[in-house]
This record gives structure tokens, C-alpha cells and sequence, in this order.
């Protein structure tokens, strides 16, 4: 069955190519048959892939699949091979899974609207893509599906693209990652003329033989790949794209830019986990930026309006964990994350998007309250999302993950007491922020009655993911709590096991305790401001929830946006309005005006005048016997 | 035989009567005055080849001017044509206004 891999991508590819040539002359109602049973086809395959995985491990615990030779210059022959082991594996079990309930909601969500057609297509496209990304056996192809999904990303940002603002979103999303994408590409480079392959499990034998630890060149290629992963992953400090790539539909929002594409760094970083070990300084610096990013958007989640602005900063806060978790080498754990991301997060943008379609694409937190009773599907779900990404502990999956990273970040090898301490403050952000939206959207007083019901096409999806948002953590219990890792000790066939210094089980029960307390303690401090709005409770916060400064720094992103608009921005623009008529082009023109200058300067000898003319001649005829005679 | 006259004396000479003709050529408007000083110049080169020949005791330079003769006589036709048609159209001898086919 390991044979039927290459449908996994191809089928989603299919299902874009039958969108696109057939275009508007495909009745609406025909489209979703077409879009989400592309993805339920791949997901089927993927099923059927994985379980002869699980069932008859093939040698070395990966398979890999040659489809043909890309292209062939000298010793440069990259192949289209799909490359399976437990980490792909993973990654697209929960790529087709998530993008088949998503696409399943979509065609509920987007329908009656125009560019039903177009919207699959683009879908279908992504999902094909970041499978392509994830299944790559060398990093030419990841390549080409990472440049895919940034396409996608593109496109479906600007899916309405009548307003010009989320042209604007898209456009902002596409050059921000292409900062991330040029180094990545540097990088490939890099690693090309170095080790002579783009093979990734080669090039990272080859590397672990060939760099020395620490060495300039494993340094510097870990460092450029990595400024690629913090680009496709919206940290810092190309995080700004994110918050504003909400300008697409909900749907879009929730698959690529909460669930699959932004953790696509995370993967890149996991997969070559190899030359990251080599560059211990560019480890580090992953752990630092994502604790410092997981902690900046947390903040500016706490005070966006806009419900689906909170979403994408909490995305970039988790992604945060997950950076986190790789720089201290807790692969697994981070993997771990994802995949519970995954499901919570789409979950949350899900049923977001169903409370903003009700109240007729009202964004604003402020304008909705009280939907507790009139929406309860969306309710009961967005409560179960909420409490999983606050990581409430023992009963939700986000619960589990973000344990496990923090005990690591902790105990890990290259872990500290710092990098946990920002750990846990930002889990008492994320519980602050994510139960701000639940109290100012389902409870207090309602502000608006909704205008429509969810259908059963809504419903699947938000109850599946749900039910995984509770149950996809208990896969990979601590030792603490029945010690059954089964996904981590699936992933360690591919990944390298953590090393825990010093492993006490009494440190790992009390740092638990810790990370399942702190949410709550967030929750509650939500409940007072955000619920009870006691102002007795909440002096400083109020000030922050009320617009002082800091509340205007926080709601603009820590002004990231401010300063990329002067520091880079403006110049440019004020350079190219300099150049606007091309100084190299001066000198063209330049060459031009001296030959019209010479041209005036030699038709104003033709007189017409015969004595002229005789002259002339007379005179050449001098200048050449003088040369004749003296040279 | 009368002594033979020096060569320098004979070059000298012609290159005075050349340069004559070419100034001339140069400032007189007067087409007529213009086609004389070509003459001049013209017999001017025809005393430089008789000179040379002489000096070398060979008839080659008479040859050339008997040549330099011919092509005097068929430049000046060409000239006097050239003289009255001027005449003709732009009832003038000057050749300054005859300039309407500069760029």
C-alpha cells in the first residue's frame, strides 16, 4: 500500500487542475465534489499509506518513493521523490486531515458567493503543495512546495480582491516571506556548492562528517535556513505579515495560516535537525526568538478587537513554543505541538468564522456578547478550542503539548530557566487572551441577534476537531501521568531523542503542576476583567485595556509595522521616487546627446558652398601628406 | 643645350603657382575667376611633372601633361556648362548662391 504514496499529493493537484481549466463553466453545485473530494480522496490514500506504515514498518523506518528525474545537470540530478518516515508521516496524516475538514466547512462557508470555482481551486492547489513540502526528499522540491504554499497564501489572502486593502494584506504576506524564502535560497545554495547534494538525509550525513561543530559554515547555513523558517513561520522579525493575511476568508485563515503553512518553518528546522545540532549558537537563537516572539504576541493578542486578529497573534505566540521547543532540542515535543495546533486552532477559526457569519461578517469582539445560547455548536466548540490552546491541563491536547515543551525547555539540553519562565508567562497571556474571547463573545449581554444557523457541513467538521482538540493530546502522555509516549517514541525513529539533563521525576511532576496551574490563573484573571469587569481587580490592566500606551503598542503589534514602514519602507519608496526617471539610464542618454551634439556639429559643415567644400578637401589633403612626410 | 635649370627651382615654382590656385579657388565667388585658378592649379601639377621628367631625362612628365591637357580641357567644357547653366537659372556668377543643396 506504501506504493500508493504519490496519489497523496497528486490527487489534490488533480482536483486544482479540473478547477481551474473548467473555470465558470462548472455549476457551483458541482464544485465542492470536485474541491473537498480531491482532499477526502488524498486523506483516504494517506490513511491507507499510514497504516501499512504503522503495520509493516518498511527497512531504516522510511520509504521513499522515485516519481521521475526533475532534471538532470551534471552531477545535479534531483529527483521527484516523495520521502516517507515518522516525521512526514505525521505531518501528512495532519495536513490532509485537517485540510479535508476544512475544505468540508468551506464548501458550506463559501458558498453563494463568487469565485466559489476559483476558492477550491487555490485550496486544492495548497493542500498539494504543502504535501509536496512535506513528503520532499530534497530540499529543491520542499523548495518548490514552499514557494507553492506561499503562492497559495498569496492568492487566497486576496481571494476578494474588489478591496483593495486585502490586496494590500496579500501583497504585505507575499514580500515579507520572500525575505524569509531569499535566504532559504541562499541557503540551498549554500549547502549545494558545500556538501554537493540537496538530499536531505545525504547532505545531513554528509554535513555531520564534513562540518565541524560550531564551524563557519554549519553556522551559516543552519542561520540562513533559519531566517527562512522565521518568515513562512511569522516570527519574529518578519512576524508582521500575519496578523494582517487575516484579510482572507476564515477558511483560508484556519488552514494556512493557523494549521499547515506557518508551520512549515517548524518542519524545515525539524527536518534538517541535523545541521541545527551542528550550529549550537543557531540553536540557541531559535529557542530565544521563540520565546521572545511567544511572549510580544501574546501581549498583542490581549488587546485586539478584531477576533480573528487575536487568533493569528495567539498563532504566532504558539508557533512561538514551537520554535521554542526546537531550539532546545525538544524535536519531538514540538512536532507534538503542531499537531495539536493543528486541530485547536483550526477548530477556533472555525467557529469563529461561523459567529462572524451569523452576525453578518462582524468582526469586532466589542459587538458581539451573549451568543452562548444562540449559537451553541460554535459556543461549545470555541470553549473546547479556548481551553486547549490555554492548555488547560490533564483534559485538553493543547494541555499536553505545551507541558511537555516547557518541562524541556527546562530540563532539555540546551534548556534554562529563563527560556521556561517566558514559557510560562506567555501561558498565562494565552489563557488571559483566549478566555477574553470567549467571555466578550458568548457571555455578558447580547449585542446582536444572529442571522444564521450553521448546517451539518459546519457542524462535522467543528465536532471532529473538537473531539481532537480533547483526545489528540493522550497520544503522548508524560511519564508523570502514565508514561506513554507513543508519539514521541514514534517520532524518535526519525528525530533525535531529547536529552533531559538531569531526569528527576519529582522536577517533572512540580514543573507540570506549574504549567497546568498558570492557565488557570490567566483564566481567572480573564473572568474578573472580562466577565465580572471589576475594576477593583484591575487598576494596571484596566489602563492597558482602556488605551493608554502601552495599549496602543501592544494593539499595534509592539509597532513592527511602524518601524519596517520607516526603516525600510519609506526609503525605498523615497528611493525609487528618486530614481523614478533611472539614474543609469543618464548615462544611455548621455551617449545619446553627445552623438546629436556631434551630429549638429558636423551637418553645420554641409553648406552647400563649394569653396567650403574645396577647403575641406584642401585641408585633409594637408593633414594627410603632413602625416605622410612626418610620421 | 641651355643649362638646366635647377629641379628645386622648377618644384618651387610649381608649388607657388599650385598654392596661387588653390587660393583662388578658395576666395574668388566669380565661377569664371574659380575655373582659372583650377586651371592654374592644374598646370601648376603639369610644371612638377615636366620638372620631374626632366630631371630624370625621361619623356614620362610630358606625357602626363599632355594628359593633365586633356582632362584641362574637358573640366574646363564641364566648367563653362556648369557657368552658364549658374547663369541661367540664378542670372548670378556666384557661386556662394548656388548653396540650395546643403543639408
Amino acid at each position: 500500500m506504501l506504493q500508493l504514496l504519490w496519489l497523496v499529493p497528486a490527487l489534490p493537484f488533480a482536483g486544482f487542475v479540473l478547477l481551474a481549466l473548467s473555470g465558470r463553466r462548472l455549476p457551483d453545485r458541482w464544485v465542492p465534489f470536485i474541491g473537498v473530494g480531491s482532499v477526502g480522496l488524498s486523506l483516504l490514500a494517506a490513511v491507507l499509506v499510514a497504516t501499512s506504515f504503522l503495520a509493516a514498518p518498511p527497512p531504516g523506518y522510511a520509504y521513499s518513493q522515485t516519481l521521475w528525474t526533475w532534471m538532470s545537470v551534471g552531477s545535479f540530478t534531483p529527483g521527484i521523490t516523495l520521502y516517507l518516515d515518522a516525521l512526514s508521516l505525521v505531518m501528512v496524516v495532519v495536513v490532509t486531515f485537517v485540510g479535508f475538514f476544512i475544505h468540508l466547512y468551506s464548501a458550506e462557508f463559501m458558498a453563494g458567493g463568487e469565485g466559489y470555482g476559483r476558492f477550491f481551486a487555490y485550496m486544492n492547489l495548497f493542500v498539494g503543495s504543502m504535501l509536496t513540502l512535506v513528503l520532499a526528499s530534497n530540499l529543491l522540491l520542499l523548495y518548490l512546495g514552499w514557494e507553492g504554499v506561499g503562492l497559495c497564501s498569496y492568492l487566497l489572502i486576496g481571494f476578494w480582491y474588489q478591496d483593495s486593502y486585502n490586496g494590500y494584506a496579500a501583497r504585505k504576506a507575499f514580500v515579507v516571506t520572500r525575505v524569509g524564502d531569499a535566504a532559504l535560497a541562499i541557503g540551498l545554495f549554500l549547502i549545494f556548492n558545500s556538501l554537493g547534494t540537496l538530499e536531505i538525509q545525504d547532505l545531513m550525513r554528509r554535513a555531520a562528517q564534513q562540518w565541524a561543530p560550531g564551524s563557519a559554515l554549519a553556522l551559516s547555513a543552519a542561520a540562513l535556513l533559519l531566517v527562512g523558517a522565521l518568515g513562512k513561520s511569522a516570527q519574529l522579525p518578519l512576524q508582521t505579515w500575519l496578523p494582517d493575511a487575516m484579510a482572507g476568508p476564515t477558511p483560508v485563515s484556519a488552514l494556512i495560516h493557523a494549521a499547515t503553512m506557518v508551520t512549515a518553518g517548524v518542519y524545515l528546522i525539524a527536518r534538517t535537525n541535523v545541521l541545527f545540532a551542528l550550529a549550537p549558537a543557531v540553536q540557541l537563537a531559535v529557542a530565544v526568538i521563540g520565546a521572545v516572539t511567544l511572549l510580544l504576541a501574546g501581549f498583542s493578542a490581549l488587546t485586539q478587537w478584531d477576533i480573528k486578529r487575536v487568533l493569528a497573534y495567539s498563532t504566532i505566540s504558539q508557533i512561538g513554543y514551537m520554535f521554542l521547543a526546537l531550539g532546545v532540542g525538544a524535536w519531538t515535543a514540538a512536532i507534538f505541538h503542531f499537531m495539536t495546533h493543528a486541530f485547536f486552532k483550526s477548530l477556533l477559526f472555525l467557529a469563529a468564522g461561523v459567529v462572524i457569519m451569523s452576525l453578518d461578517e462582524e468582526h469586532d469582539m466589542f459587538k458581539m456578547g451573549g451568543l452562548r445560547r444562540s449559537l451553541p455548536l460554535a459556543f461549545w466548540t470555541f470553549l473546547v478550542g479556548a481551553a486547549s490552546l490555554s492548555a488547560l491541563p490533564l483534559v485538553t491536547a493543547g494541555g499536553y503539548s505545551k507541558e511537555s515543551i516547557l518541562y524541556q525547555a527546562w530540563a532539555g539540553q540546551a534548556g534554562s530557566p529563563w527560556l521556561w519562565a517566558v514559557g510560562i508567562a506567555g501561558a498565562f497571556l494565552t489563557g488571559m487572551y483566549s478566555f477574553r474571547m470567549v467571555f466578550l463573545t458568548f457571555f455578558g449581554e447580547m449585542k446582536q441577534q444572529p442571522s444564521k444557523k450553521p448546517s451539518i457541513d459546519i457542524g462535522i467538521p467543528l465536532v471532529v476537531l473538537a473531539a481532537l482538540s480533547i483526545a489528540g493530546g493522550y497520544i503522548d502522555l508524560p511519564r508523570t501521568l502514565g508514561n506513554l509516549p507513543i508519539l514521541s517514541s514514534f517520532l524518535q525513529n526519525t528525530l533525535p531523542p531529547t536529552v533531559i539533563a538531569q531526569p528527576a521525576i519529582d522536577t517533572e511532576l512540580v514543573l507540570g503542576v506549574i504549567a497546568g496551574v498558570v492557565p488557570l490563573i490567566g483564566i481567572y484573571f480573564a473572568y474578573l476583567l472580562f466577565f465580572q469587569r471589576r475594576p477593583a481587580y484591575a487598576d494596571g490592566p484596566t489602563r492597558v485595556a482602556r488605551g493608554g500606551p502601552l495599549y496602543r503598542l501592544w494593539f499595534a503589534g509592539w509597532g513592527f509595522d511602524w518601524l519596517y514602514d520607516r526603516l525600510i519602507v519609506r526609503p525605498f519608496v523615497w528611493a525609487a521616487r528618486a530614481d523614478k526617471d533611472d539614474v543609469i539610464d543618464s548615462v544611455y542618454d548621455g551617449i545619446t546627446r553627445l552623438n546629436v551634439v556631434f551630429n549638429n556639429l558636423l551637418s553645420g559643415t554641409e553648406s552647400g558652398r563649394v569653396r567650403w567644400y574645396a577647403a575641406g578637401i584642401a585641408l585633409g589633403a594637408v593633414v594627410v601628406i603632413a602625416i605622410g612626410v612626418f610620421a | 643645350m641651355i643649362a638646366a635649370v635647377p629641379m628645386a627651382h622648377g618644384l618651387i615654382l610649381a608649388g607657388c603657382l599650385f598654392a596661387i590656385g588653390l587660393i583662388g579657388v578658395l576666395v574668388r565667388r566669380d565661377i569664371i575667376f574659380v575655373l582659372a585658378s583650377i586651371e592654374i592649379m592644374l598646370n601648376a601639377s603639369g610644371l612638377a611633372f615636366v620638372v620631374a621628367g626632366s630631371r630624370w631625362g625621361q619623356p614620362d612628365g610630358q606625357i602626363m601633361f599632355i594628359f593633365i591637357l586633356t582632362m584641362a580641357a574637358t573640366e574646363v567644357s564641364v566648367g563653362l556648362a556648369l557657368a552658364l547653366q549658374l547663369h541661367g537659372r540664378l542670372r548670378t556668377l556666384d557661386i556662394d548662391a548656388a548653396s540650395k543643396m546643403r543639408g
